[in-house]
């Protein structure tokens, strides 16, 4: 037996944005054990829910995270539609749909991006932040903000999208297709980044299961699960692939994502291609949530969980989100067992870490 | 609406059991505190949903099901920390210091300092 020591990782490290602590019990250069420890940013959103009514509380939502926060105001507001027994209109359901997977895109670039720099590839970072640029103007362009959107609520959206600015959606989309192209074509041939990923951190279809993985982490590892086959937004109107792997490590996490991309632009193309020609963007909300719903939605790290009780009154009794980040940290600690310390940083980054989304 | 089956405490490392030998994936575990505290499980298997729904008194015990679901030991570290639910054997037990929270609410809403 080796030398064993506890090397502390986090809470303040260079490919965490976000603090996250894991304490690493190495046997030499081996990571036998990980331990992790979150909560130093807990913000107990869930329980604001007892301080704003039921219709203020998607911009909590939306705040949880900085990166996914349409998606999250949209989970919110999927459960209580849903406990209200409100049907959307068509064109709300498609630009839902469109803003999602434009977050989707964003999200990925970011972590691309992120990913590169992990990797000591400053320049390919550069550029996956300047596509992202670009996705940032469209979120300007349709809603007003580059982060935090606001354009949903309860029984739609605020804001439509007109013919001219689904068309400029689509046109920068087509424009981006070749540098994106180039760009993620260095991650997956280059021979300094596949020797970093490949191999390292490798999780298979059984470990992912017991483990309790989701989104791009389970599909990587060859599980097909996607929340978004589950038929909310305009996803029963469109075609898509779920994107998966079967090599289960970093390389193939990151492939997945990659692909996703790709995946994501098409189904923004055929929204705006099948976008409904009505003009009602909403319903009008009546009364307040009596009930409970758990609503499923598939965000750019996987499957995140809104549960929503009401009672009646304008005050829910309960909201609860399980972010995708919570769900995959048994995988995380499990796939560090066995990897050299100096891959840790890479492998970590690998399960794209929201710890905003996850201290909410 | 979405089923919610009710069981009682002692029921729940079979239905944990069961559910794990049909190939269902914890979701999440949740509590919600008001009279009682309102447990619930909900397990996924493909797109299929399923909530196992306990109710407990504030003082009473509940097993972990941690030795089922391995990864379970999160969510019930957290309900234990946030909402003081005593749950026995968690396979990995934090006592209280999962989240780096500063403050304790109890049952009655009182609220204390930690640390």
């Amino acid at each position: 037996m080796g030398n064993r020591t506890i090397v502390p990782f986090g809470p303040q490290h260079p490919v965490l944005p976000e603090p996250i602590h894991l304490d690493l019990v190495l046997e030499d250069e081996t990571v036998i054990e990980a331990i992790p420890s979150i909560g130093f940013v807990h913000r107990g959103l869930e329980k604001l829910v007892e301080k704003k009514d039921f219709q203020q509380y998607v911009y909590v939502a939306e705040r949880i995270c900085g990166i996914c926060s349409f998606m999250h105001g949209m989970g919110y507001c999927m459960a209580v539609e849903n406990v209200m027994d409100l049907k959307l209109p068509d064109r709300a359901e498609f630009l839902r749909t469109i803003w999602a997977e434009l977050s989707r895109i964003h999200s990925h670039l970011l972590w691309l991006g992120l990913l590169a720099d992990a990797v000591g590839f400053e320049s390919l970072f550069m550029h996956c932040w300047r596509l992202r640029e670009e996705i940032l103007d469209l979120f300007d362009m349709t809603t007003g903000g580059r982060v935090i959107f606001s354009v949903c609520k309860v029984g739609g959206v605020r804001k439509d999208i007109d013919a001219e600015k689904l068309k400029k959606i689509v046109e920068v989309l087509s424009n981006m297709d070749s540098s994106l192209r180039s760009i993620t074509k260095i991650f997956l041939s280059d021979t300094s980044i596949i020797s970093r990923m490949s191999g390292v951190g490798v999780l298979s279809p059984e470990e992912a299961f017991d483990l309790g993985a989701v989104g791009p982490m389970a599909r990587a590892s060859g599980i097909v699960v996607d929340d978004r086959l589950l038929g909310y937004g305009a996803y029963p109107h469109v075609k898509f692939e779920v994107q998966t792997a079967t090599e289960g490590d970093c390389y193939a996490r990151t492939k997945v994502r990659i692909n996703e991309i790709f995946e994501s632009i098409s189904i923004i193309k055929q929204c705006v291609s099948l976008m409904p020609s009505d003009t009602a963007i909403d319903v009008p909300v009546k009364g307040n949530p009596d009930g409970e719903y758990f609503a499923r939605l598939e965000q750019p790290r996987g499957e995140v969980v809104y549960y929503v009780k009401g009672n009646g009154t304008k005050f829910l009794d309960r909201m609860r989100v399980r972010t995708p980040t919570f769900a995959n940290l048994p995988p995380l600690l499990h796939t560090l067992k066995g990897v050299d310390l100096a891959d840790v940083p890479v492998l970590v980054l690998t399960i794209d870490p929201c710890i905003s989304c996850t201290e909410r | 609406m979405q089923n919610f089956k009710i069981i009682g405490k002692d029921d729940l490392l079979s239905v944990a059991t069961q559910m794990k030998y049909d190939h269902y994936r914890l979701a999440q575990i949740s509590c919600t505190k008001k009279d009682k505290l309102d447990l619930v499980y909900s397990f996924v298997k493909d797109y299929d949903l399923e909530n196992i729904r306990i109710e407990l008194e504030f003082d009473e015990e509940i097993e972990s099901i941690s030795g089922i679901y391995s990864y379970a030991f999160l969510y019930e570290n957290e309900i234990k920390e946030l909402f003081g639910v005593k749950i026995m054997r968690i396979s990995l037990d934090f006592n209280g210091t999962f989240y780096k929270i500063k403050k304790t609410e109890s049952k009655n809403g009182e609220v204390a300092q930690n640390g």
